[in-house]
């Protein structure tokens, strides 16, 4: 995914913050990369690059570590982030074709991010509302119950919400994305 | 001295904690479950509900944010304590019902039972949750703070009794804790059930001065919640379960193992343990001995593979999370080469209580070879989902029909899934089969992780397994051929079967491939991934040949073998719901009025069927996917 302006400049301030803020041995590999990705959102290149240098590990190493884990993100965070759970309950209930609904509507696969960086799409295990099922997080919002209709339903509520501040920016931008809903 | 004695200051900050409780009890008080569960079901939704009904009412109550209740199929819910009254549980919560119990309980002197759930305590005029057949079965052990206390007010675990196990057994010497806990028969209840005592004492033997505990709290199941709903809801008796271990073999370090999925589980053990040290449980100079212990959160990064013991270790040095081939054990050498104990959430979580009571307490509940009780997240086709925690003993059927309430609906029954993707699937003819880590695993399941899920007609088996299947695949580490290689192809061969390809040398490929991979493997997540497709094959073969023989899916659940249709006869032509319900366009209307569906653009999604008032219900699946043979084309 391509960096945006000023984004090389945010990644390098932030690595070197943290980096300076722990100690730089190996056990402290995960924590590290876990405080970057909770300050930009997910491990872009440069970054585990860095990260490698301060800590003295071959880069390879902390790429083999980013993609053993579930919990790293290789790519940018959307601005809506839809987690669709795929635990043992949700799956049951249909899951799989919640997620693929999403997949229809948003133009991207599980686990990426849309090209305009709108919308990003994960799936996550179990979110301990089973009863629901099946559940998806959008923006850390639970919805139970959700059917491919109720997709389309979470999704014009988005855009509407993206119209709505793009307007408020870039007026001549807002109705970029929802017409591709109808 | 006497101010040195540990049960001395124990005592002084009980009874000062006791004294701080009790007088917020002087007043009603409303509790409300926000755990993850309820708070995905709308819990701080509720709580500031009301926060707001109460003030604006210019009552005088407190609301007290608790953890899981354990009725999670009614959440949100609440429990109201008013001084004159037995504390009362309500469920379902919205806006409305918040504005009435706030106006007619708090302000007013109803209760609205016809709201409530159950009641807390023993009453005359309303049943309390011990007076329904789920208590009858139930005996909370290590959930029974769960809910009802503040798990993120110290106070609120130490005023009922809490660290009174720890103050005690630091008057005794370390060898007391050991003996105790080996006396009680403690199995780990992380999967193996191997006994915890034995472990510790490994570690003694061990010698030498550095050693850790560790909590493995990395709940890699993906379908069960009990071990984030503990820390989450009482936080207190993980760590004093830990404390204790240390102090029993003496170490100096710990540390707790969480996922970083879990934050709310993360925050409130931070905030546990800074308030333990604070309180000088944690820190040097426990309670005023020279015993010095402290503890700190790992935050795992959700890797299944990861809640196995050596992997986890790996992962903590940062290294990724593969498993070593043991021996050597993690009691000679664990993290940073030391002597290491590693345990389960709920292993710990029993230590405090066995310690308290005694080990004969401990072993007069469930088993002669697997005391103490059984803790399930109990999902799926049952009607009352949620936490449960039963004796160990106690049978299946039990389990499901009285405590879980039986499947919603009067539906059939058809196969029950333990241990989560290590676990297997047991059929009704199993369903007597008492609930301990022996005879489970006898019948082909493991007690494991303590996810449990219900299946009915409507589950298609061979689909359950490939779900499975899928996930230990991802999760595999592919550190060894069998299980990188054994797994991908079984799940290969399973999607295969779901699509109605195979023939009849299919199936037993499949399970000369699943015992090669369980027999080969170097964990035990190579070992055990086999499993839910070698229960199926034993109890459920005939559903695989029906996929493989006759392309046809008998839970009309794979995809492939499905297709949807409009029964003709059914159909009102009247009513247009299916169409708007259909999220590609694919129903139209026929010249007739009739409505159809353009096969092509159908992405089997089951919108329709569900839109498709009940009335008519003219929307049906058909396996194998073959049209009949359209009539109306002859009357044209
Ligand atoms: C693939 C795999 C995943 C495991 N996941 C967990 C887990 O999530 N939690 C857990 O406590 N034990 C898990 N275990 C079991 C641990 O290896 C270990 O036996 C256990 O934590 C020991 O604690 P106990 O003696 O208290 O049961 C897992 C094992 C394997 C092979
Ligand atoms: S399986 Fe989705 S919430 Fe539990």
């Amino acid at each position: 995914m391509q960096l945006l302006e000023g984004e090389k400049e945010l990644i390098l301030a932030c690595v070197d913050e943290v980096l300076s803020n722990n100690s730089k041995n190996r056990e402290n590999l995960i924590p590290i990369l876990q405080k970057v990705q909770v300050r930009l959102g997910y491990l872009p290149p440069l970054a585990m690059e860095k990260i490698a240098e301060g800590i003295k590990v071959p880069p390879a190493d902390v790429y083999g570590l980013a993609t053993f884990y579930n919990q790293f993100r290789l790519n940018p965070p959307g601005k809506h982030q839809v987690k669709v759970c795929l635990g043992t309950a949700c799956y049951m209930a249909g899951g799989d074709i919640t997620l693929e609904s999403f997949e229809r509507r948003m133009k991207i696969k599980e686990s990426e991010t849309s090209p305009d960086r709108l919308y990003s799409l994960e799936r996550v295990a179990c979110v301990g509302c089973c009863t629901m099922a099946p559940v998806v997080v959008v923006d850390e919002e639970v919805e139970g119950k959700v059917t491919p209709t109720r997709v389309d339903g979470i999704m014009l509520a988005l855009n509407e919400e993206n119209d709505k501040s793009n307007l408020e920016q870039e007026p001549e931008q807002g109705r970029m994305d929802s017409d591709e809903l109808k | 001295m006497s101010s040195n004695n540990p049960l001395d200051l124990y005592r002084k900050m009980h009874d000062e904690a006791q004294a701080r409780i009790k007088s917020k009890e002087d007043k009603p008080q409303v509790l409300i479950g926000t755990a993850t569960c309820g708070v995905a079901a709308g819990a701080l939704q509720v709580r500031d509900d009301f926060v707001r009904e109460i003030e604006e009412k210019g009552l005088d109550a407190e609301v007290v944010e608790v953890g899981c209740i354990g009725h999670c199929y009614a959440e949100p819910l609440a429990i109201i304590a008013k001084p004159g009254f037995p504390p009362v549980c309500y469920g379902y919560l919205d806006e409305g019902l918040v504005h009435r119990l706030v106006e007619d309980f708090l302000g007013g002197d109803d209760p609205s039972y016809e709201y409530a759930l159950a009641a807390l305590e023993r009453n005359d005029v309303f049943p309390t949750f011990e007076d329904f057949p789920r208590g009858i079965y139930e005996e909370k052990l290590i959930l029974e703070n769960c809910g009802f206390i503040d798990a993120r007010d110290i106070d609120s675990y130490i005023s009922r009794e809490g660290y009174s196990a720890l103050a005690t057994a630091l008057t005794q010497e370390p060898q007391a804790v050991l003996e105790e806990v080996k006396a009680a028969n403690l199995r780990g209840r992380g999967g193996a059930g191997f006994p915890a005592g034995l472990k510790w004492e490994a570690a003694i033997k061990s010698g030498g001065n550095e050693k850790y505990v560790i909590c493995n709290a990395d709940e890699g199941d993906p379908g069960a919640f009990m071990d984030r709903s503990i820390l989450e809801s009482d936080p207190h008796l993980v760590i004093e379960g830990m404390i204790l271990c240390a102090y029993a073999i003496g170490s100096q370090m710990g540390y707790l193992y969480i996922r970083a999925e879990y934050p709310r589980a993360v925050r409130h053990v931070q905030d546990a343990i800074d308030q333990a040290r604070e309180r000088g449980l944690l820190g040097s100079s426990i309670l005023g001995t020279e015993f010095d212990f402290d503890l700190e959160i790992f935050q795992g990064s959700g890797a299944f593979v990861c809640g196995e013991a050596t992997a986890l270790i790996s992962s903590m040095e940062g290294r990724m999370g593969m498993p070593q081939s043991r021996p050597p054990r993690l009691a000679s050498r664990g993290f940073r080469g030391m002597p290491t104990v590693l345990n389960n959430v709920k292993t710990f979580a029993y230590v405090p209580l066995i310690i308290h009571h005694g080990a004969e307490w401990f072993k007069s509940i469930g088993t002669e070879e697997s005391p103490g009780t059984a803790v399930f997240s109990l999902v799926g086709k049952v009607a009352n989902t949620g936490l449960v925690e039963v004796p160990m003993g106690t049978s299946l059927r039990q389990l499901i029909y009285d405590v879980g309430g039986g499947l919603p609906g009067n539906r059939d029954f058809k196969a029950v899934q333990i241990g989560g993707p290590s676990g297997g699937c047991l059929p009704e003819s199993a369903l007597d089969v008492p609930i301990d880590f022996d005879s489970l695993h006898q019948a082909g399941a493991i007690m494991g992780s303590g996810g449990l899920v219900v299946m009915d007609q409507d589950d298609c088996m061979v689909a359950v397994s490939r779900y499975f299947l899928e996930f230990t695949q991802h999760e595999s580490c592919g550190k060894c051929t069998f299980c990188r290689i054994g797994t991908k192809h079984m799940l290969d061969t399973l999607v295969d079967i779901t699509q109605g390809k195979g023939d009849t040398e299919t199936l037993g490929l499949l399970e000369e491939l699943a015992e090669d991979v369980r027999d080969g493997s170097l964990c035990n997540l190579g070992r055990t991934a086999p499993n839910p497709i070698l229960t199926t094959l034993r109890y459920f073969k005939d559903e695989y040949k029906a996929h493989i023989e006759e392309g046809r899916c008998p839970a009309l659940v794979c995809r492939d073998l499905i297709l949807y249709y409009i029964e003709p006869p059914k159909c009102s032509k009247l009513c247009n719901v299916c169409v708007g319900s259909c999220p590609t366009e694919a129903i139209f209307t026929r010249e007739d009025g009739l409505k159809e569906i353009d096969q092509e653009k159908c992405v089997k999604c089951d919108n329709c069927r569900k839109a498709c008032p009940t009335e008519y219900n003219a929307v049906v699946k058909l396996s194998p996917p073959v049209l009949p043979p359209q009539k109306e084309k002859a009357v044209k």
